[in-house]
C-alpha cells in the first residue's frame, strides 16, 4: 500500500488538482468579486455545500503542496532527475512557483487579516509599496482574482508539459487510492472546517493569525531572516534544482539502436517506451532520440522482430540495445539450456533477490517468445523475477510485461504457454 | 478479508497524512506582532521630478527634426531618485534612496517598510526628497497614539499635500 502511494504521488497531484479546480469552481460562483462583499459572500456561504467545499479547496491545496513536495523529495532520492528524465525535472521546478503563487494568492481573496497579512508580506518580499492600501480597492482585488484564476490555468499548463516525455503518464491513481484521498479530506473537512480571520483592515493589525503553514510558510520565514535571506533561499533552491541534472550527469548510456532492415514499422517499440523517446519517422520507421532515451530494453522487448525462432543467420531486431542484443540473450538462454538446467531463470536487474538467472534490464525487455522458446528448446519451466516491490526502475515495465504475458498488449504471449504470478514472480510452462 | 485488509492498510496510511494536513492547516499560531506591539508601514508609490530639467531647442535644432519631430522642449527620461526618511521618536529608523524603475529610469520609484514599534504614544516624522538635488521638499510630522495591534499607514499622495497617515 505504501509502495502504492509513492509511486502515484504525481498522479495524487493531478487529482487532487481537479478538486481544487470542481471546489473552486463552485466557490467562484458564490463569491462576490469586489473587495467591499467578499468578505462577505464567504462568510454567507452554507455550512452543508459552499462551506464543505470551501474546506475541501482549502485541504486539498495542502494536500496539493504536501504531496507535489514528497513527489519532488522520492524523485530526487531515487536519483530520478537527470539524463531521460531531464526534461520532466526541469519542467516541474517551475511548477513549484506556480503551486505557491497560486495558493498564497488564494488566501487573498478571502480579504481578511490573514490575507492582509499575507499581501504585506508578498509585498515587503518584492521591496514593492502601493499607494491607498487604507481602503478597498476593486482594481487590485480584481487583479487578485484574475491572478487566481490565470496562475492555476498556467500550473495545468505546466502540468501537462510535465508529463509530455512520459509514455502513458500516471495522471489518474488507482480506483482505491483516487476516492480514499478525496473521502478523507472531505471528512477533514465535515470535522474541521476552515474560517475567515476578521475582515481586512489597514489601520489594524492582528497580533496573531491561524496560518496555513503548507502555503504560507514563507512569510514567517521572511519575518525570521530577512526579505533578502528569503529571496536567496528561494532562488538558491530553484538553482540548485535546476542545475542538479547537470551536476549529477552520470555515466554515459548506449541508446537503442535502430536496423531500417528489419523494422517494419508497428509503432509497438514507440508505444511501449516509457520516455518517449521512440518516434514513428517520416518512413514510417522507429526513429530513436538518444538524449531521452534510457537504455531500458523496453522497446526490444516489444519488437515483433526480436523473436529467437526467427531462422536469420543473424539474429537482428528491428530496434535493440547495441552493448545487449537479443542476439546476446538468445545466446546466453540457449547456454543456460546447454548445461541441462530444467528451469531457466531471468531476473531484473533491479530485483532485489539476487539468483543465478539470467540478467534483464527490465522485465519488459524480455520479448515474451523467449520464454515460448526456452519451453520448446527443452525447458520445464521459465521463472521470471521482476523489479523489487513492484516498483520498476523505468516506470511502466512491470505493467508492460504482466499485459504482455496475460495477453491483453503486444507482442502476446502465445496461448500455448500457461503463466502463472506468485509473490510477484512469474511461472511459465507449456500447456 | 483481504478486502478489509486493504481498508484498514489504507486507512493507516491516510489518517496520519490527514491530520497533518489538518494540524498545519491551521497550526502553531503565528504570532504576528510582540504583545504590546503596533505597526508603522510605509508604503507608496511615486514618480519623482526629471533628474535634469527640460531644455527648449534652439531655431537651428528645431529645423534639423523631421517635422513631426519639432517638440520645443527637449526633456531627458531619467528620473530622480527618491530620498525618503523615516524618524521615530526623534530616532532616524528608516532613510533609503530608491531608484526610479525602469531601463531608462523614468518610472515609479515604490516604497515599502514595515517597522513593529511598542504601542503608544510617538512623535513620528516623514520625509522625502523627489528631485534631484536640495533638501526634503514634503515633510510631515505628527504625534500619535498607537494602541497595541495598531497599524498606521504612512502613504504618499501628492495631490493631498505629500504624507498622509492613517491609523
Amino acid at each position: 500500500m505504501f509502495s502504492a502511494a509513492k509511486n502515484n504521488l504525481g498522479a495524487l497531484g493531478f487529482i487532487l488538482f481537479w478538486m481544487l479546480a470542481a471546489s473552486g469552481i463552485y466557490l467562484y460562483i458564490r463569491f462576490d468579486t469586489s473587495a467591499a462583499g467578499a468578505y462577505r459572500s464567504i462568510g454567507e456561504l452554507e455550512w452543508w455545500l459552499g462551506g464543505i467545499l470551501r474546506s475541501v479547496h482549502r485541504y486539498a491545496a495542502d494536500a496539493f503542496v504536501a504531496v507535489v513536495l514528497l513527489h519532488l523529495v522520492r524523485e530526487l532520492a531515487a536519483g530520478r532527475f537527470r539524463r531521460w528524465r531531464t526534461f520532466s525535472w526541469i519542467s516541474g521546478v517551475p511548477l513549484l512557483w506556480l503551486m505557491y503563487a497560486s495558493g498564497i494568492v488564494g488566501y487573498w481573496l478571502v480579504w481578511d487579516a490573514r490575507a492582509q497579512f499575507s499581501f504585506f508580506s508578498t509585498l515587503e518580499w518584492f521591496g514593492m509599496g502601493a499607494n491607498g492600501l487604507s481602503a478597498p480597492a476593486d482594481r487590485l482585488f480584481s487583479f487578485f482574482v484574475f491572478l487566481h484564476i490565470g496562475l492555476p490555468l498556467a500550473l495545468l499548463a505546466g502540468m501537462w508539459i510535465h508529463v509530455q516525455r512520459l509514455g502513458q503518464p500516471r495522471t489518474v491513481p488507482p480506483r482505491a487510492m483516487g476516492w480514499g484521498l478525496p473521502v478523507c479530506l472531505f471528512t477533514l473537512a465535515l470535522l474541521l472546517p476552515v474560517s475567515s480571520e476578521k475582515p481586512w483592515n489597514a489601520v489594524k493589525t492582528a497580533s496573531a493569525l491561524d496560518i496555513d503553514w503548507f502555503v504560507l510558510f514563507a512569510h514567517p520565514l521572511m519575518y525570521a531572516t530577512s526579505p533578502s535571506a528569503l529571496w536567496a533561499i528561494v532562488l538558491g533552491a530553484t538553482a540548485i534544482l535546476l542545475f542538479l541534472p547537470r551536476l549529477f550527469a552520470g555515466r554515459p548510456i548506449s541508446p537503442a539502436a535502430v536496423d531500417l532492415d528489419n523494422c517494419n514499422g508497428c509503432g509497438r517499440c514507440v508505444a511501449d517506451c516509457p520516455y518517449e523517446a521512440v518516434v514513428l519517422g517520416a518512413t514510417n520507421q522507429a526513429l530513436v532520440f538518444p538524449a531521452r532515451c534510457a537504455a531500458c530494453g523496453i522497446c526490444a522487448g516489444a519488437c515483433p522482430s526480436a523473436t529467437p525462432f526467427r531462422k536469420a543467420s543473424e539474429l537482428v531486431s528491428g530496434i535493440d540495445m547495441p552493448d545487449e542484443t537479443v542476439r546476446d540473450l538468445r545466446k546466453k538462454v540457449q547456454e543456460f539450456l546447454d548445461k541441462g538446467n530444467a528451469c531457466v531463470k531471468f531476473q531484473c536487474a533491479h530485483a532485489s533477490a539476487t539468483r543465478d538467472g539470467i540478467a534483464l534490464r527490465c522485465a519488459a525487455a524480455l520479448p515474451p517468445s523467449f520464454i515460448e522458446y526456452a519451453l520448446r528448446r527443452g525447458a520445464r519451466e521459465v521463472l521470471l523475477i521482476p523489479c523489487r516491490d513492484g516498483e520498476c526502475a523505468w516506470r511502466i515495465g512491470d505493467e508492460l510485461a504482466a499485459a504482455r504475458f496475460t495477453g491483453a498488449r503486444e507482442p502476446r504471449l502465445r496461448a500455448t504457454v500457461r503463466a502463472t504470478r506468485d509473490a510477484g514472480e512469474y511461472r511459465f510452462a507449456l500447456r | 478479508m483481504k478486502a478489509f485488509l486493504r481498508l484498514l492498510a489504507q486507512l493507516a496510511l491516510y489518517l496520519p497524512f490527514v491530520a497533518l494536513i489538518g494540524y498545519f492547516s491551521h497550526a502553531p499560531r503565528y504570532a504576528v506582532l510582540r504583545p504590546g506591539e503596533a505597526l508603522v508601514r510605509l508604503s507608496f508609490v511615486h514618480a519623482a521630478e526629471r533628474k535634469a530639467p527640460c531644455r527648449e531647442r534652439s531655431a537651428a535644432e528645431l529645423a534639423k527634426l523631421a517635422p513631426n519631430m519639432r517638440a520645443a522642449l527637449d526633456c531627458p527620461r531619467e528620473r530622480a531618485p527618491l530620498l525618503v526618511e523615516l524618524e521615530f521618536d526623534g530616532a532616524v529608523v528608516f532613510r533609503r534612496t530608491v531608484p526610479p524603475a525602469g531601463l531608462q529610469h523614468d518610472g515609479n520609484a515604490t516604497v515599502y517598510h514595515r517597522l513593529p514599534v511598542p504601542a503608544g504614544r510617538h512623535r513620528i516624522v516623514a520625509r522625502l526628497r523627489d528631485r534631484a538635488e536640495g533638501d526634503f521638499n514634503y515633510v510631515r510630522e505628527a504625534t500619535l497614539d498607537l494602541s497595541p495591534g495598531a497599524a498606521l499607514l504612512i502613504d504618499f499622495i501628492p495631490a493631498q499635500g505629500g504624507f498622509v497617515f492613517r491609523g
